[in-house]
């Protein structure tokens, strides 16, 4: 008698070693697999659901401080490495990885205005309110030795920020005239003005590093050639703008934080109009940051809350606050584009994730494929209802909420009435100015 | 103000004065006029003090201050004269003397320098330098925008950007360092040396060197061979086919054309058994090829040619036939597949119209509406135009008959007879001329009409030009006295009738009602000679009166969508026989009706009840049918379930709920619509895309691994940017991107050159 049986080539199945991956073969028929834009959308429902769920931005609070946080910069050699100077002059160092004050110096009577670290990482600057400019070493000073500032420049007038080159031994302080300075001299290698009003801060391009920003309180931003030692265009806006930050990863592109609620991204070759508005914040925007892959920048405000926004979108994609923060002054993006610090009034220093729900260590590669698929399935539905607004809801502190209500009406309001004046008079007579141009007062060459 | 303007006016007449003095001055020395300068100095000071009355502060003039005798060079004011003191004024003097010769000559030397104009502004220069300095700029800026725009676009942005370069070193570098040391090494490496084996550069041993070299020639001769050889085809071909196209006989080539056609016809037919899918595409072709055809006017007899032969076709049989074959060819072309279901007796008919009415009909038809676009042009033309173009066939006998009207009028009794005879043969090359139409008619509306409807319409037809007949009649008063009673009677009728005749197709009518009214006038027709007929006629519409209130209701019911439009076209058609007095609205009506016959084809309504009633069939719930065959009985091929079974096993659907548009019957509102999925669509198109077919189709690709390959999967969901954790991101560098950084020292150029430095903090010190 014969018996059938069922034969199989071992071949196909076994592995030769135990390390090998077990074999698992696969058939992608179509036909077996069917409903497959439905069931991706499940998937695309869920992975945004859970991004919602493992949202947990907010890592670490950095006390110490007595005073509010004034000023942020970050360690060009060291990730864990961060500078903050208070309003009461003291400066502090912090290690992020083991979140806590490594040293602390008491810099400046006053507010210290501006902090800045030197390219190597081996010094950082200081100026504050009491007229002078420090330089300190980065490590502290030998045990019972005293602190004390490695130069100290005394000026004649406030200096009310600085900010160093990106590759020399040059910095630049703004107050009522931008100076530059070598760092040998006690005297400003050259000093550009244009206008009479202080000058709020001053920040070199990273990319083209002769190329300076600055913004004054009459309302203005204003570039320098240092080279030429000229200043290059002046564009006034409707109200003040706070700080300037450069793209560095685009070498024309910069971001205004301004009074108006509003940041406006220049390119700075055509300042007559910015390319993009930023509009979210409810109130003035204190400081602005660019994450280090140029793609995004995050903003400070002054009503108590954060937001990053993408460099191509005028809303913001994520926002961060916490019932203790108050009004933010400064914020930071570090090195690794991972993570944020924000320092706010109430003398603490935060750190955030930059993207909320990212699972902080290392992945296995299963995870990061998960990871990308679920980020990838995001983006392609994204337009779908559902998950648009899953994926936009954000708890808001009331303040926040209300505020942002009634300046939808207020907006409302105002573009009503225009389309009521352009409706009513006579065509052409009213010109339609878009949004983009409508912030900016002239550009003086 | 009275003062201000006196005191002005006054200044004005004071500066009047000073140039009317100006000459005179000018020739006078100062000294000898003393007296009358110190007059006219008052003079000004009196008016300056009148002029600074009004507050404004006027220039002042220079005043010698101390008094003094002696008039010093050094004090000399020209002030009040007004005049410059000019060089060569001072110089009259030197001219005489010789002794001041060196003088003089630096004298003319400062003469013959310019003076050196005048510097601009400081706020002017800065702002020239801030432009220059910003154009400088911006150019250095522009060599960023390629390595931007392709940072924005880039699929995958991996940070740090600057890579780590792996040391990769050339093999010969690594190969020489290298040394054989073990004894197996130094045997490996014996032998190829032996061998002439390359150690270094690992492309080819000499020998192969030596067979490529060898294969070359070879090689060569081979490949000259075959292009020879491809050459000598080609010219073979191309003398082959221009001594083909030489060929002069029609027959050849005719012969060809069919060949070839029956060779196509007989491939589609092994497609269509082999490939459904691509028979179904080459069917898709030929309704293509129609779809054209019925677009261009190719084959209408309208091009250049095919109205040359319109004028030979009289005489020329060749040219006739031509034009017949072009015709049918159009026929062909713009026939329907699917129409197979003509009766056959039709297309008998249809033959024997296309015999009889070809030659002498059409292509005079055609030679008139030889326009762009023949309904736009009819209702532009005059009347007289119109009547001629429209149908000219018919006209041509009707004419006649009017001319024999005319002319005989007093003899009209007897030329009826006559008139008669000719009326039959009208009405029956009416007949078949409509029918001829009635085949060119799309087949929707063919449906609906049968052959004795068009007997009917032809009788229509027929009866109308009687009609208008009388109404010649009627005009032609003095023609005869006979028939003025008559058409008196007759008065009411035209009311009645008019609307016949002008065919207004928005007026309800039934086929019904038209086939009664040809048969009547059918029936009077054949039996009566023309007098009595008349008379009948007149009386006709009281007969008719009362039968109208009797079948009303019938009618009404018959009063159906498709009727009106199946018989629209041939009332349209009734239309086209001319009526000899135009009246202006008339030509109005005319061109309305002429735009809906040539939309005659498209039944919209039909269509629309048609697609609306099936998708109130579609929506309607399904029964469900549960009958297993064979079970509980034999089963078998052929054998069905017994009618009981099926009874018992089907459960029917419920009745839904109504349809929303039940009672609008001029709309379908769509029922699929589910409100639970729709917050789950998109509604409207996402930014970036155009259509929404690109976005359904982005969507519809799946990108899980469920779907692809673990490679494809791995290249679908490649994330946009990646960074590293714990590295450092550094600002994008000149270098890294192949550009040079733009210069040595960002310092600033007043520190290179040191002097520059000094003087400029001097001057900020002064400031």
């Amino acid at each position: 008698m014969k018996v059938k049986m069922l034969s199989r080539n071992p071949d196909n199945y076994v592995r030769e070693t135990k390390l090998d991956l077990q074999r698992v073969p696969r058939n992608y028929d179509p036909a077996l697999h069917p409903f497959e834009v439905p069931r991706e959308y499940v998937r695309a429902l869920n992975a945004t659901k859970l991004e919602r769920v493992f949202a947990k931005p907010f890592l670490a609070s950095l006390d110490g401080h007595r005073d509010g946080v004034n000023c942020l910069a970050k360690h060009p050699e060291n990730l864990a490495t961060v500078l903050s100077g208070a309003c009461d002059g003291e400066v502090r160092i912090w290690n992020l990885t083991q979140r806590n004050c490594i040293r602390t110096i008491q810099a400046h009577e006053g507010f210290v205005r501006g902090i800045c670290t030197r390219f190597c990482g081996t010094s950082f600057f200081t100026v504050g309110d009491d007229k002078t400019v420090k330089q300190w070493k980065m490590d502290g000073p030998g045990y019972g030795d005293e602190e004390e500032p490695l130069h100290t420049i005394l000026g004649k007038t406030v200096y009310t920020g600085i900010d160093h080159h990106w590759k020399e031994a040059v910095f630049a302080t703004c107050g009522q005239q931008v100076d530059i300075w070598d760092e040998q001299r006690t005297n400003p290698i050259c000093s550009m003005t244009w206008g009479f009003d202080s000058i709020s801060s001053v920040k070199f391009n990273p990319i083209e590093t002769f190329l300076l920003g600055s913004c004054a309180s009459d309302r203005n931003i204003v570039l320098y050639d240092m080279r030429q030692a000229t200043p290059l265009k002046k564009v006034i806006l409707d109200m003040r703008t706070n700080t300037i930050c450069w793209n560095p990863m685009e070498a024309f592109i910069f971001t205004a934080a301004n009074e108006d609620y509003n940041l406006y991204t220049f390119d700075m070759r055509a300042l007559d109009t910015p390319v993009m508005v930023h509009m979210d914040h409810v109130s003035a925007v204190l400081d602005v940051d660019y994450s280090p892959t140029g793609k995004e920048f995050v903003s400070a405000s002054f009503d108590k809350s954060i937001r990053i926004f993408p460099v191509d979108k005028s809303r913001s994609r994520e926002v961060y606050h916490t019932k203790r923060m108050q009004h933010v002054i400064c914020v930071k993006w570090t090195s690794d584009s991972k993570y944020i610090m924000c320092g706010s009034d109430e003398m603490n220093i935060r750190l955030w994730k930059a993207n909320a729900s990212e699972k902080l260590g290392v992945l296995t590669s299963r995870e990061k494929a998960a990871k990308d698929y679920n980020q990838k399935l995001k983006e392609k539905f994204q337009h779908y209802p559902h998950i648009k607004r899953i994926a936009r809801h954000r708890h808001l502190p009331k303040s926040i909420y209300s505020q942002i209500q009634e300046q939808r009406i207020m907006k409302e309001a105002r573009r009503r009435k225009e389309v009521n004046r352009i409706k009513h008079s006579k065509p052409g007579s009213v010109p339609i100015v878009s949004e983009k141009k409508k912030h900016v007062v002239a550009v003086v060459k | 103000m009275t003062a201000n303007r006196l005191a002005e006016s006054l200044l004005a007449l004071s500066q009047q004065e000073e140039l009317a003095d100006l000459p005179k001055d000018y020739l006078l020395s100062e000294s000898e006029d003393e007296g009358d300068n110190d007059g006219e100095r008052k003079h000004q000071k009196l008016l300056e003090a009148i002029s600074s009355l009004d507050g404004k502060n006027r220039r002042k003039l220079a005043e010698r201050s101390e008094a003094s005798l002696k008039v010093s060079e050094f004090n000399v004011s020209s002030e009040g004269s007004g005049e410059k003191l000019v060089l060569a004024d001072l110089l009259e003097p030197v001219k005489t003397s010789s002794s001041l010769a060196t003088v003089k000559k630096q004298l003319s030397r400062v003469k013959s320098k310019k003076t050196v104009e005048l510097p601009l502004n400081k706020e002017e220069i800065e702002r020239i330098h801030r432009e220059v300095a910003f154009n400088k700029t911006a150019q250095v800026l522009s060599k960023w925008d390629p390595v931007v725009l392709k940072n924005r676009q880039a699929e995958q942005l991996v940070f740090p950007l600057e890579k780590e370069e792996p040391a990769i070193a050339p093999i010969e570098h690594v190969l020489s360092g290298w040394k054989a040391r073990t004894p197996l090494e130094q045997e490996i490496f014996n032998l190829l040396h032996k061998n002439k084996q390359p150690v270094t550069d690992p492309l080819l041993t000499p020998v192969e060197k030596a067979s490529l070299r060898a294969m070359s020639l070879e090689e060569a001769k081979m490949r000259r061979a075959e292009l020879q050889r491809a050459r000598a085809l080609q010219s073979y071909y191309e003398a082959k086919a221009r001594r083909e196209k030489k060929i002069k006989s029609k027959k050849y080539h005719k012969v060809v054309k069919k060949g070839k056609a029956k060779k196509a016809l007989k491939e589609f037919e092994q497609l269509r058994k082999v490939n459904p899918a691509a028979a179904l595409e080459e069917l898709e072709k030929i309704e293509k090829a129609r779809m054209m055809e019925r677009m261009s006017l190719k084959h209408q007899n309208s091009g250049k040619w095919a109205k040359s032969k319109a004028i030979m076709a009289k005489y020329d049989l060749e040219a006739r036939q031509a034009m017949q074959e072009q015709l049918s060819k159009n026929k062909e072309l713009t026939q329907k597949l699917q129409v197979a279901s003509e009766s056959e007796e039709e297309e008998g008919g249809t033959e024997d119209v296309e015999e009889l009415l070809v030659p002498d009909v059409v292509n005079e038809v055609q030679m008139n509406a030889d326009g762009p676009n023949p309904w736009m042009l009819r209702s532009c033309t005059s009347d007289t135009k119109e009547a001629a173009t429209q149908e000219d066939p018919e006209q041509l006998p009707e004419l006649e008959a009017h001319g024999v009207s005319e002319s005989e009028g007093e003899e009209r009794p007897m030329a009826e007879e006559e008139i008669l005879l000719r009326e039959f043969e009208e009405r029956r090359s009416l007949r078949k001329r409509s029918e001829l139409s009635q085949d060119a008619e799309p087949a929707g509306s063919q449906e609906t009409i049968d052959s004795g409807s068009q007997e009917v319409l032809s009788e229509l037809r027929v009866l109308s030009q009687k009609l208008k007949e009388n109404h010649q009649s009627r005009k032609q008063k003095a023609s005869s006295e006979g028939t003025i009673p008559q058409v008196q009677r007759e008065e009411p009728a035209p009311e009645e009738e008019e609307p016949l005749l002008l065919q207004r197709p928005e007026r309800v009518q039934t086929l019904e009602e038209l086939e009664e009214l040809g048969k009547e006038e059918c029936f009077q027709n054949k039996e009566l000679p023309r007098p009595v007929l008349e008379e009948q006629q007149s009386e006709r519409t009281p007969n008719n009166r009362p039968d109208a209130p009797k079948e009303k209701k019938k009618k009404e019911q018959m009063i159906d969508l498709q009727n009106l439009l199946t018989t629209q076209s041939p009332s349209v058609k009734s239309l086209a026989v001319p009526t000899i007095e135009e009246l202006e609205d008339e030509e109005e009506r005319n061109h309305r009706q002429m735009i809906k016959e040539a939309f005659a084809g498209d039944d919209v309504i039909r269509d629309f009840l048609k697609e609306k009633r099936e998708a109130v069939e579609a929506s309607k719930p399904k029964d469900v049918d549960l009958t297993l065959p064979g079970w509980g009985e034999w089963g078998g091929v052929g054998l069905k379930p017994s009618a009981k079974k099926r009874r018992r096993f089907l459960i029917k659907a419920p009745e839904g709920p109504p349809r929303k548009d039940k009672n609008l019957p001029n709309v379908i509102i769509s029922e699929k619509r589910n409100i639970h999925a729709a917050a789950h669509q998109v509604q409207v198109l996402p930014y970036p895309f155009t259509h929404h077919r690109q976005f359904e189709r982005t969507i519809q690709t799946p990108i899980g691994s469920t779907w692809n390959t673990q490679r494809a999967f791995q290249k679908l969901t490649t994330p946009k940017v990646v960074t590293k954790p714990g590295h450092i991101i550094k600002p994008i560098k000149a270098e890294d991107v192949g550009y040079q950084s733009s210069s040595r020292s960002d310092l600033p150029v007043i520190q290179r050159n040191p002097k520059r430095i000094t003087t400029r903090h001097n001057k900020e010190e002064k400031l």
